[in-house]
């Protein structure tokens, strides 16, 4: 009643071709109940959101709110009971809330009733208990142009280490005067590339089986130092550069070296969209190693779907059969759903625009941890660190006012007594 | 008019009027010239209109040229209003537009003129409470509504956001025609009272034929913060009963997929079109409300 | 007015502001006292695509005893208010006690979130607000001297800055002042220095934001104040004329002082506006330079973590704050209130 067929929300086309793949054969039949999605919109979603919407009938109703504000909106939208939101999709970067307000549901039982086969590097387990299902990968890793490196004679960069020598070459050669790239705007990108650099430099970022930060020794302190080398080859507005605006960056032929999101090469790759030599010169490669730690300096991240803990048993075995159906195998048959992303399901073929993300997953990255005060910590790191990288104050000044904050958060919030 | 009579009088100097005029220009360059930027680049492609290497490529455009064979594309309104159904966000917006004028104007008329009246010292009083209130963050406001509007069953649909439009701008509205209204006159109502008409048969048939240049200025304010709003319909409206703003704010991706800005800059343009019609329309309406004395202290 | 009919008269709009306005405030006062219970953890191990590892969770059955136990979460007090992201007690004594000169206090005060952010807020509210008044006085009298057939479309243009979404208005001029954009090669080209950029330093950052506020806000002062100069008292102005009042005498003995109520409700609005400041930070992805209380806001309810009580603080704050900024309004308001009755 509050939500018109899902046809209206995600792309007719897309609505059409999942409504033909299901018509012949993959015809899903989920009983009665009632399914409403949340989620982010990006295409792979929006095909799962078309995917379940075809399992719609009489007895069954399927609706989706696909937007951008939907980590706004989940928590609130779940807590009631009965649950606005019978499905939501998130990320690993974004399930610690619905678990940490116990909002969403172990899958174990729908798992043995419904998808008996579903292939373990599927499920995400807590506990031994089954909390989410995964259908895609995604990572942040290095984009180079191959022909700048060439033309000075460069390899391409193992390690930051690497990237920095490539750089400081660059530039005095004069091919190029800022070739570092990164998504360094303060709040959540600058975070997230400290997360990445810490990792790489071997860190852990709790004490263990704690929720004190552990951030402020000497690997955080050389973490900020290699963000500092590194910031020298950038763009001097880097703390205002997002993913957007780096990736405008590259595709006007800017930048060199670029640690960027594995699903947004496509864009990268595309020449229409790029500078005459910029798309068809860029090359894929894994994440960067730093110092001797043998952990790259990256994160892995999944995104999945998970069902609410407020709803019925209808709603949430209709639910599941519905995302069962809207992450089946055949989905990949589709005119250009294999390219939408790095799928988990069983008959992906990888193509070149994953590379990157298949390199980092065998590089031994560690995923992006899903602890609940994870994000508390992201949130201070993105608010102090521009201080430090503007050289107002001390690396150790810093990761002290990063832990402050983050204590005076993690209190408020009952994970510090 | 007594306007031009005194314009005679004052005789401006030549020099004064070269002044004026390219102060006027000034402006008018400052506060356009952004927005005609923004048309002109609308039919480029996104390597052009936000080029990183050469500003006069928005200007003229060289990558349309070699992608399109033209340095004009249309492919950010194609895209904005084809495939991503804006129009459907432009129905929305105009419903929103209006009810919230209307329902804003009605509230704030009536609030106003009881305020005005009434020599009471608790007006004094609504009045201060009611600028207080304005001082609260709409963004607090708005993540405390949501969890009681999924509880009752409002959340999403359009009527829940003009309620809450509508209360959230009632300060402004009301201190705006409170204003108004005390210059009107008491003796106008009070003779109509002594007439034997009751209060309200006084407002209906005195005060309402005299008001509406003040409530023209007023409902401009609202019909702008109803048609700007993020903050409000970004998260209180589903996916399909989005306004146009949360809408274009849909185009300009996430942290980890690209977006496509020329549909949002397509978007803006055809945004603020209807706009220009409409001010055009109502041009005479606009200038007179605002001419013959809406607002004063 | 008798209280009955004023009373029906103002219920349309009294239980719109007490149902939206006056009813969450309350909540949000109630929140800023109370934070959530003390979460208990345990050590569990996780699996996913990427192999499993240990990883801490919450214990649900535990923690929903604390819950159960204290449904409005557990009463804080003022805590919140006082801690490091907000007035930070703790810390701006022992900075008081440490600190050898002025100079150096403030400085250091400057690294606390609260302060940072209240630095920037009250000198965008301090600079920006006088000028936007000035300059949409100036163009209200400008225009008002033009001829009425070009008054639509000047009024028109004169409103774009004020009608453009800020959202998408401030991704266009970003890119615009971008040291490549069209406006930063202008000012480069003004200042004669090719390394300019308005994004990478502080009081640029601070200067471009205050020069957005004026020209988005300009409108509004316009309008209100070219409304008001339609009703000047013609025969004032006239008898002026005959006396000889130069044109400037005219504006500050006759026109100002119509004006005045109309300033003080532009002002009022305006400050309350600035104060609040928000959308430009975001837009020119500003946060690094320049933070404001609604920033502190917005930063709060936008992590992965909601801090719902540290959110609801702050807007108490930013209440109180307005109040103050505006008591010399509200006092004067009083006193005209009290000379009419």
């Amino acid at each position: 009643m509050k939500h018109l067929k899902i046809a209206l929300l995600s792309g007719v086309a897309a609505f059409a071709l999942a409504s033909t793949a299901y018509a012949d054969g993959h015809a899903c039949d989920i009983g009665e109940g009632r399914v409403s999605i949340i989620g982010n919109e990006f295409p792979a979603i929006q095909t799962l959101g078309a995917g379940a919407a075809a399992c719609a009938s009489d007895s069954a109703e399927v609706t989706a709110n696909l937007t951008k504000e939907h980590k706004n909106i989940q928590v609130p939208g779940m807590t009631n009971n009965p649950a606005e939101y019978t499905v939501a999709i998130i990320s690993n970067g974004s399930i610690a809330p619905l678990m940490t307000d116990n909002l969403i549901r172990p899958l174990d039982d729908l798992i043995a009733a419904h998808a008996p086969d579903l292939p373990n590097q599927q499920k995400i387990t807590l506990d031994g208990k089954v909390m989410a299902v995964a259908f895609m990968a995604n990572a942040q890793h290095m984009v180079y142009r191959s022909d700048i490196l060439a033309e000075a004679g460069l390899e391409a960069p193992k390690s930051y280490e690497d990237v920095l020598a490539n750089a400081k070459v660059l530039r005095e050669k004069g091919i190029m005067e800022n070739p570092v790239g990164g998504a360094y705007s303060a709040g959540w990108g600058i975070g997230q590339e400290f997360n990445n650099m810490f990792i790489g430099h071997g860190g852990e970022f709790f004490k263990a089986g704690t929720a004190e930060a552990n951030i402020n020794n000497e690997k955080g302190v050389a973490t900020l130092e290699m963000m500092k080398a590194l910031s020298e080859y950038m763009n001097p507005d880097f703390l205002a550069l997002n993913n957007n605006e780096i990736s405008a960056e590259w595709k006007a032929g800017n930048v060199a070296m670029l640690q960027m999101w594995g699903s947004r090469t496509p864009a990268l790759l595309d020449p229409e969209g790029s500078v005459e030599g910029v798309a068809e010169n860029t090359a894929l490669t894994g994440p960067m190693m730093v110092g001797d730690s043998g952990t790259p300096a990256t994160t892995l991240w999944w995104d999945g779907w998970t069902i609410a803990s407020n709803v019925s048993d209808a709603d949430a075995e209709a639910s599941f059969k519905a995302m069962m159906a809207s992450i089946d195998p055949s989905i990949l048959e589709q005119e250009g759903v294999n390219e939408q992303a790095v799928w988990l399901i069983e008959g992906y073929e990888p193509t070149n625009l994953s590379e990157g993300v298949f390199q980092t997953i065998k590089s031994g990255a560690t995923p992006y941890p899903t602890l609940p005060y994870i994000g508390l910590l992201h949130t201070a790191l993105g608010a102090e660190l521009p201080d430090f990288m503007q050289g107002k104050e001390s690396a150790e000044q810093t990761l002290a006012d990063v832990e402050a904050a983050y204590t005076a958060a993690a209190k408020e919030a009952g994970f510090l007594q | 008019m007594s306007e031009t009579a005194v314009s005679q009088a004052q005789s401006r100097s030549f020099i004064l009027n070269i002044v004026i005029w390219i102060f006027v220009a000034f402006w008018l360059i400052l506060a356009a010239f952004p927005f005609i930027w923004t048309l002109w680049g609308s039919f480029k492609v996104e390597l052009d209109f936000f080029s990183l290497q050469d500003w006069t490529n928005a200007l003229f455009g060289p990558q349309t040229q070699a992608v399109h064979g033209s340095p004009f594309t249309g492919e950010g309104y194609h895209g904005a209003w084809v495939q991503e159904e804006f129009w459907r966000a432009v129905l929305n917006t105009s419903i929103v537009c209006f009810c919230v004028v209307c329902i804003s104007l009605t509230f704030g008329t009536l609030g106003g003129y009881a305020l005005s009246r009434s020599g009471f010292r608790y007006t004094f009083w609504l009045l201060m409470i009611a600028l207080i209130f304005r001082a609260m963050p709409p963004i607090t406001l708005v993540s405390g509504y949501l969890q009681p509007f999924f509880a009752w069953n409002v959340w999403g649909i359009l009527p829940t956001s003009i309620i809450v439009l509508v209360a959230i701008n009632q300060p402004f509205t009301l201190w705006m025609l409170h204003s108004f209204f005390t210059k009107i006159p008491m003796d106008l109502d009070e003779s109509a009272k002594v007439d034997g008409c009751t209060q309200f048969q006084a407002f209906r048939y005195v005060i309402i034929p005299v008001m509406w240049p003040g409530v023209i200025t007023t409902g401009l304010f609202s019909f702008l913060l109803a048609y700007n709003d993020f903050a409000v319909t970004a998260m209180l409206l589903a996916k399909e009963n989005q306004t146009m703003v949360p809408k274009i704010a849909g185009f300009l991706g996430t942290t980890q997929t690209e977006g496509n800005v020329m549909f949002a800059v397509a978007a803006v343009v055809s945004a603020t079109a209807p706009l220009f019609v409409l001010v055009l329309f109502f041009q005479r309406q606009i200038v007179s409300g605002l001419t013959a004395g809406a607002v004063k202290g | 007015m008798k209280h009955k009919t004023f009373f029906w008269f103002f219920l349309p709009t009294g239980l719109a502001m007490l149902l939206f306005i006056f009813l969450p405030i309350v909540s949000v006062i109630s929140q800023s006292l109370h934070v959530p219970v003390d979460a208990v953890l345990v050590t569990v191990e996780e699996c996913g695509p990427f192999g499993c590892k240990p990883s801490t969770t919450i214990d649900q059955e535990a923690t929903q005893l604390l819950r159960d136990a204290n449904p409005l979460g557990q009463w804080a007090g003022l805590e919140i208010y006082f801690d490091r992201s907000h007035l930070a007690v703790a810390e701006v004594g022992e900075l008081w006690r440490n600190s050898e000169s002025w100079g150096a206090f403030f400085n250091r005060l400057g690294n606390l979130p609260f302060y940072r952010a209240m630095a920037f807020t009250l000198t965008y509210t301090f600079v920006a607000t006088p000028l936007l008044i000035i300059f949409g006085l100036m163009i209200a009298l400008a225009v008002n001297t033009l001829s009425s057939w070009i008054k639509g479309l000047v009024i028109f243009f004169s409103l774009l800055p004020f009608i453009v979404t800020p959202l998408v208005g401030s991704l266009i001029l970003f890119w615009m002042i971008d040291a490549r954009g069209v406006v930063g090669s202008f000012i480069q080209w003004v200042f004669n220095d090719p390394t300019l950029s308005l994004k990478a330093s502080t009081p640029l950052t601070w200067i471009t934001l205050i020069v957005y506020g004026i020209w988005h806000s300009a409108p509004f002062a316009f309008v209100i104040f070219y409304a008001g100069l339609q009703t000047l008292p013609q025969d004032t102005l006239e008898s002026a004329v005959i006396d000889g009042a130069s044109r400037w005498q005219r504006i500050r003995y006759v026109v100002i002082p119509h004006l005045t109520p109309l300033v003080t409700f532009v002002a009022l609005i305006q400050l309350m506006d600035n104060f609040r400041v928000f959308e430009p930070i975001v837009g020119f992805n500003a946060e690094a330079h320049a933070t404001s209380l609604s920033w502190i806001i917005y930063n709060d309810l936008s992590g992965e973590q909601r801090l719902l009580t540290s959110a609801a603080s702050t807007s108490v704050l930013t209440i109180l704050c307005v109040a103050i900024l505006l008591s010399p309004v509200l006092v004067r308001t009083w006193r005209d209130f009290n000379g009419k009755t």
